[in-house]
């Protein structure tokens, strides 16, 4: 079965560069927007104690929903297709990045903050110079969740007409052949495992060499 | 709103199907889980290697886990059953393991030296302490089940995501409320009543 | 340098002021101790004067300004800050953790390597051995040492440091200390140094100021402190062994009677302080101790007797 998985696949490449390219590019362009949103919002919402509380809540909330009730709510409100897979995507990509950006900063141990604000450093040079680079870690393993959240995600964005690798493996199970599922399960899996080996090395990567 | 007063059974028989596949996936893999995190917890390189499983399967994404299964198992509640269960035991596997490693080195040590047996060690010390950990586990099972469940429709499981799918193909939006919004509300449901038990027993377990 | 007039602070929350009108000036060059029982104000009183903590009202003078109305942000800039737990920047090199300030006011990469090595040296630190460590690496008085190196970077005429040596064991502690006495010899910085430690204050301060519940108690040398404590309070802060206090301020040298006198097979150093000689005589059970110098020549003869006078010369009102 998985050489006949393998022969349709190289039957069809045009098929699935697309199917993988839209499955990529939405990934990625969700991912991209919701760190837009939740990064700049989390450092915000990291100085306010009782923001930070409420954010997180929310955020904690927008976590337990069902994937496919996210995408499948974005239906009756936005249409099928490519756009409404996005903002479902990204809303579903929002949480980890955002609680993970707000529990990063706060985690920073207050005595290193006193005395960067006591040495002279303004709240900018306090967030670029200390609260990002201690915070990135945390950041990142924000990112590498919602990555993967996002990339399982993609799969169910078939169902609203977002494109994507699930083509194949609704195609399959709506015509029981196998092999056509396969082409569209095995790929993703990959894909899903690849990206939170990315994510984790970009993580390793940029966490600073002092906190090692 | 008329279209949920004429159709609330289909709802609700969607809502309890639901339910009960989600219970009975968590019930397997909690039962399963128990057993395979004792076990891990005493087994430094049992738990690391459970650790490095529960990674790599977590991030297999829902759809093609089911789509994997139907050669396997082919379509319906077992197929959905299965996954959950396969993704549940992973989780709370790793947390019962974890629950127990935590607890203080010096209570156990004053457990042992009552007099305690293994068998009572386990169920009187360590088991109780662990607990916040283990619901905390139980917690993010309950809520990836009762997702995949949500997809299993798919795969002719039943549950909540029926009425999703019908609604997307019939291009009848209440349908699709009502899936979605049920589905969402479950999941909120049980993820605070899990957090609020799992509040409840850290504090027992600090007083 | 440093004054401080009809300065308040009172939290929100709370019955009375932190900080009640405190008036006090610090003169340039001296270490000012604020020392007194939880909650009396004097990390308050240290934090307003680099406007970490806004005054609600009274004035702050550094250098002749009034700092209450400059950009705080310049101000600290210009002054030393030292913190209990110190708040080293972990993911920063030793060098880097010293260049923070120096960097902030655009100094050049040359000078700031340069007094980066500088600083290492001068708080006896192996330059090319710790400039590249992080500080996880380091042990806590090493912290400590980097942390005073730290705010010494832009050679601030200020410094504030809040019970910098607390976290650290008593032994190194007592190191710290002398090397921080041997820096201000050759620095001369001035000083607000706030702690719990009575014998700390002594040892440190070159003026301590006894605060009880935001109010200035008693303002004066250690000497005077412990010779004419203002009032009973005072009295039970210092400690009922404030004559041995007192005494451990005194050196051998100067009380040393250079007449020809009992000599004694007990000898003492000329800076080993009264403490130590009472000690000495106690311990070997003799009346009185010949006085040596550096180089072991006899400067005189110092009796208990000679001892209690030091202490009556001391207060005119004798003490118990």
């Amino acid at each position: 079965m998985l050489v006949e998985a393998w022969l349709y696949l190289l039957g069809h490449p045009a098929q699935f560069a697309k199917a993988l390219g839209v499955h990529v590019s939405l990934s990625l362009s969700a991912l991209a927007l919701a760190s837009l949103i939740a990064v700049p919002a989390g450092l915000h919402f990291a100085h306010r104690r009782a923001g930070a509380l409420a954010a997180i809540n929310v955020a904690n909330i927008g976590r337990t929903l069902p994937s496919l009730a996210v995408l499948a709510l974005a239906m009756p409100l936005l249409g099928t297709g490519f756009l409404p897979s996005l903002v479902a995507l990204t809303l579903i990509a929002l949480p980890p990045v955002l609680i993970n950006t707000i529990v990063g900063v706060r985690e920073i141990d207050p005595d290193v903050i006193d005395a960067a604000r006591g040495m002279g450093m303004s709240g900018r040079d306090v967030l670029r110079r200390i609260e990002l680079p201690l915070a990135v870690p945390v950041i990142f393993a924000g990112l590498r969740t919602g990555a993967v959240q996002v990339v399982s995600g993609a799969v169910l964005a078939t169902f609203i007409g977002g494109g994507g690798l699930g083509d194949f493996i609704t195609a399959g199970i709506a015509m029981m052949a196998l092999p056509l599922m396969l082409v569209g399960a095995i790929p993703v899996t990959l894909l899903s495992i690849g990206a939170d080996a990315l994510f984790g090395a970009l993580q390793r990567q940029l966490t600073p060499r002092g906190l090692q | 709103m008329s279209w949920f007063a004429r159709n609330w059974e289909q709802v609700a028989v969607a809502l309890y199907e639901h339910v009960l596949i989600a219970l009975t996936a968590l019930a397997i893999a909690a039962a399963i889980s128990l057993v395979l995190g004792v076990w891990a917890a005493r087994r430094p390189r049992v738990f690391a290697a459970t650790l490095a499983v529960t990674g790599a399967l977590y991030t297999i994404p829902t759809l093609a886990f089911l789509a994997l299964l139907i050669p396997v198992v082919g379509l319906g509640k077992a197929n959905v059953i299965i996954a959950m269960v396969a993704f549940s035991l992973v989780i709370m596997t790793r947390n019962v393991a974890t629950g127990i490693r935590d607890v203080p080195g010096d209570m156990v040590e004053a457990a042992k030296g009552m007099g305690m047996s293994a068998r009572q060690l386990l169920a009187r010390v360590e088991l109780p302490l662990a607990l916040p950990v283990i619901i905390a586990g139980l917690r993010i099972a309950a809520v990836t089940v009762i997702s995949v469940t949500t997809v299993g429709a798919y795969v002719n499981a039943g549950g909540l995501g029926t009425l999703i799918f019908d609604g997307i193909a019939t291009d009848n939006p209440p349908n699709i409320w009502a899936g979605a919004l049920t589905a969402c509300a479950l999941a909120v449901v049980a993820d605070l009543a899990l957090a609020r038990l799992e509040d409840v027993l850290r504090r027992r377990r600090r007083a | 340098m440093i004054g401080l007039k009809g300065l308040t602070k009172r939290f929100a929350d709370e019955a009375r002021p932190a900080v009640d009108a405190l008036t006090l000036e610090v003169a340039e060059g001296e270490t000012c101790v604020l020392i007194g029982p939880s909650g009396c104000g004097k990390t308050t009183t240290m934090r307003m004067v680099n406007r970490m903590i806004e005054p609600d009202a009274g004035s702050i003078e550094v250098a002749g300004r009034d700092v209450t109305h400059v950009d705080p942000i310049e101000l600290r800039r210009s002054i030393g800050y030292v913190i209990q737990q110190i708040g080293l920047f972990p993911h920063m090199t030793i060098g880097e953790n010293i260049a923070t300030v120096p960097r902030l006011l655009g100094w050049d990469a040359e000078r700031i390597a340069k007094r980066v090595d500088e600083l290492l040296e001068l708080v006896a630190m192996d330059p090319g051995g710790y400039r590249n460590r992080f500080p996880r690496e380091l042990s806590g008085g090493q912290r400590q040492r980097v942390g005073v190196a730290r705010a010494l970077a832009a050679d601030p005429p200020v410094m504030l440091m809040d019970e910098p040596f607390g976290a650290i064991d008593p032994i190194t502690r007592a190191r710290l200390q002398q090397e921080f006495l041997r820096i201000q010899e050759r620095l001369r910085k001035t000083v607000v140094f706030v702690t719990h430690d009575i014998d700390e204050a002594i040892r440190m301060g070159d003026r301590i100021a006894i605060l009880r519940a935001g109010r200035l108690v008693q303002y004066d040398t250690p000497e005077a402190i412990l010779a004419r404590p203002a009032e009973a309070f005072v009295e039970e802060f210092v400690g009922v062994d404030r004559v041995l206090k007192r005494l451990s301020l005194l050196m051998a040298g100067a009380y040393a009677a250079p007449d020809g006198g009992t000599l004694s097979a007990h000898t003492i150093s000329a800076s080993a302080t009264l403490r130590d000689a009472l000690t000495q005589l106690l311990v070997k059970d003799a009346e009185a101790l010949t006085v040596t110098d550096d180089a072991g020549q006899r400067i005189g003869t110092l009796s208990l007797q000679r001892i209690r006078q030091a202490i009556r010369v001391q207060s005119p009102h004798s003490p118990a």
